[in-house]
């Protein structure tokens, strides 16, 4: 099967006051039609800007320099914005951890579902208006033909979120980027809401890339996992092998940092140290200050090998079954 | 660990907040207009005590009170009804005398004054109770610094010179300077990223055992709260739903809402499972509904749910729960 999704070397650069800043250094994935991926990383690991990226929602001023995002054949990387306008909404589309970044305040939602069907179909708003009340209440919205009527902020937190996604999904897209969607959220309504997508995700038969820092959340909805740090890819694989038994001391190490990895009341296996400023970056690897396997190759930058099915940046990769090296 | 004895008891402690009319509203009900005060009973009649050298977790989701009772627990309100206690007698808190109750914020950002240094914030208030003279605030800030895991030779620097996770520290070190015996902590690690979470989770356990500290420790995070109480309390829209030492609760939840909320966390060894999720959402609680606040979303409730709101029962020794399933 073709990959849906193709992205190759990417580099996202910002330019701050202080310098340049790599927040994507050379990320590529791909991503098959109906898969879910989750992508996993701390803050500033550069996961964010990935998804935005790979929609071409980078203002300066940061830029895409390099790379290739290829969507179902087509290059995005340097499309005209026109072509980009024709593919977001419709065919991928974008859930964000605020749903208020999506939804206007002052317009109604039915004015802003029905823009949203016909901004790509050329049907009449009446049919517009009746896909919005089927898409409302196929993400678990109650009464939907009244509910279309209200303003944003007539809607709960996790209301809202269910208003994006369906918004989101209007269009069946083949592919839909989630931004940390349920972050927000208290734990039995983001339960709600990863119940909903994993519905609509097997119905519509649209792959998703699920941001997110919580490797639980991934842990229940996804098929394969990719980690990242400092804005690169240290680790990928299906999500049982990473999570079972990582290959990468940084994912290792993020695992025994959850709570419900350790003996209750013990102290936590902790990463020492904190995540390195992306302006500074020593040559080699970035976690290798942090890594208890560091050694003297670490000082080049190891490259994601690919390991059977997975693949692992690191020079001294833990062994399979090799629990606390 | 624990002697029994409670340090800080809730007996009966309610707290509403009344949004008053204001002018124009006065005046539109002079006129006929329907326009009430606004009152949210954001805790309602809360008893539990927290035992010298006890870590007791307090969970549940937004709006549930678990933040107002923190305040309420270091006097940073008053109770509308009820008696916080403190050491068998009411907590009162005067002024000059360090209090002995701190509390640790969840936003290591809102909650450091951005315009002082780490050795004002953290040394003002051992100076102003006179913990310590003029001459010795220095020493006693690094020290402190040392013990939250900081470089005292950051003590002149400004908090946005820090990272989350060492903000977090300060604010630790602030509410240590005062030589509390009990810290609040309210959602004090939901902002931090995994790897600095443990870092600071470390730091409250290894705390606890150098100076015997008594915690109440409010998350939403079930896995954070599993980890670190001995027992733990359940609230839901202002009401404590169930008290229970923490491996019974997680082994057997009895509540619905615990055994729901339980259901729903994330957890690593749960792979691609199928989302079964309770229905509806938190009610506001400016209209909570009558009876059990918990039972439109209850699959087991039944007519007296929705009539008379459950007392809450001993179930079993140390083991409290308010549910009409138990009869």
């Amino acid at each position: 099967m073709s990959a849906l999704l193709e992205v190759a070397d990417l580099v996202t650069e910002f330019a701050t006051r202080d310098g340049l800043l790599r927040a994507v250094d050379g990320v590529s994935l791909s991503l098959a039609r109906g898969e879910v991926l989750g992508l996993v990383g701390e803050s500033g690991s550069g996961k964010s800007v990935t998804g935005f990226s790979i929609l071409g929602l980078i203002d300066p001023p940061g830029r895409i320099a390099s790379g290739s995002v290829r969507f179902d054949g087509h290059e995005l990387i340097g499309a005209p914005e026109e072509t980009l306008r024709r593919l977001r909404g419709k065919r991928i589309a974008m859930i964000f951890q605020d749903p208020m970044m999506t939804l206007n305040p002052v317009l109604s939602v039915e004015t802003q579902m029905v823009e949203t069907v016909l901004a790509h179909d050329k049907v009449s708003r009446q049919a517009a208006r009746s896909r919005a009340i089927e898409a409302l209440g196929r993400v678990g919205i109650a009464s939907p033909a009244e509910r279309l009527a209200q303003y944003p902020h007539q809607f709960s937190g996790g209301m809202r979120q269910r208003v994006a996604i369906a918004i989101a999904l209007l269009h069946r897209p083949g592919l839909v980027i989630a931004d940390e969607p349920t972050t927000a959220l208290d734990v039995t309504v983001q339960g709600q809401i990863l119940y909903e997508m994993q519905k609509l995700v097997r119905e519509t038969g649209s792959a998703l890339v699920w941001i997110t820092h919580d490797l639980a959340v991934v842990a229940g909805l996804a098929d394969r996992v990719a980690v990242m740090y400092a804005g690169r890819i240290v680790e990928e694989g299906a999500v049982d092998e990473v999570l079972d038994a990582p290959l990468h001391p940084y994912t290792r190490g993020l695992l025994d940092s959850v709570p419900a990895n350790n003996a209750a009341g013990r102290r936590l296996n902790q990463i020492p140290g904190m995540t390195p400023s992306l302006l500074r970056l020593a040559p080699g690897c970035a976690f290798r200050e942090r890594c208890s396997r560091a050694a003297e190759p670490c000082g080049s930058m190891p490259e994601l090998a690919a390991r059977g099915a997975r693949k692992v940046r690191c020079h001294f990769p833990l062994e399979v079954g090799v629990l606390n090296a | 660990m624990t002697d029994g004895e409670p340090l800080l008891e809730f007996r009966g402690v309610s707290k509403r907040f009344v949004k008053r009319l204001d002018a124009i509203e006065r005046l539109a009900r002079t006129l006929g207009a329907n326009v009430a005060e606004h009152t949210v009973h954001a805790v309602d009649r809360v008893t539990f005590a927290v035992a010298k050298g006890e870590v007791v977790g307090l969970v549940g989701e937004s709006g549930c009170g678990k933040s107002t009772l923190g305040r309420l627990g270091c006097g940073l309100y008053e109770p509308s009804d009820g008696e916080v206690r403190y050491r068998g007698a009411a907590l009162r808190v005067r002024r000059g005398a360090p209090p002995p109750i701190q509390m640790i914020f969840q936003d290591p950002f809102a909650s450091l004054n951005p315009r002082m240094r780490v050795q004002d914030i953290v040394g003002e208030a051992p100076r102003v109770h006179g913990l310590v003279g003029k001459s010795e605030v220095a020493d006693y800030v690094a020290d402190l610094l040392v013990r939250v895991g900081l470089d005292p030779a950051f003590r002149r620097r400004y908090p946005h010179q820090f990272s989350g996770g060492q903000r977090a520290r300060i604010g630790i070190a602030r509410a240590l300077a005062v030589k509390p015996e009990m810290l609040i902590c309210d959602e004090a690690v939901a902002a931090l990223d995994v790897s600095i979470q443990a870092q600071v989770l470390n730091l409250f356990m290894d705390l606890r055992e150098q100076l015997s500290l008594t915690y109440l420790f409010i998350s939403h995070d079930l896995g954070v709260v599993r980890h670190l109480a001995d027992r733990v309390v359940v609230m839901y829209l202002g009401r404590v739903v169930e008290i229970a030492p923490t491996k019974a609760l997680f082994a057997a939840p009895n509540h619905p809402y615990t055994q729901a909320l339980l259901a729903e966390v994330p957890r690593l060894d749960r792979r691609r499972r199928r989302f079964a999720p309770i229905q509806g959402e938190i009610p506001s609680p400016l209209a909570p509904p009558p009876g059990c606040h918990f039972h439109p979303r209850c699959p087991h409730a039944f007519a007296r749910c929705a009539a008379e709101a459950p007392a809450l029962r001993e179930i079993a020794p140390g083991r409290f729960s308010a549910c009409h399933l138990n009869g």
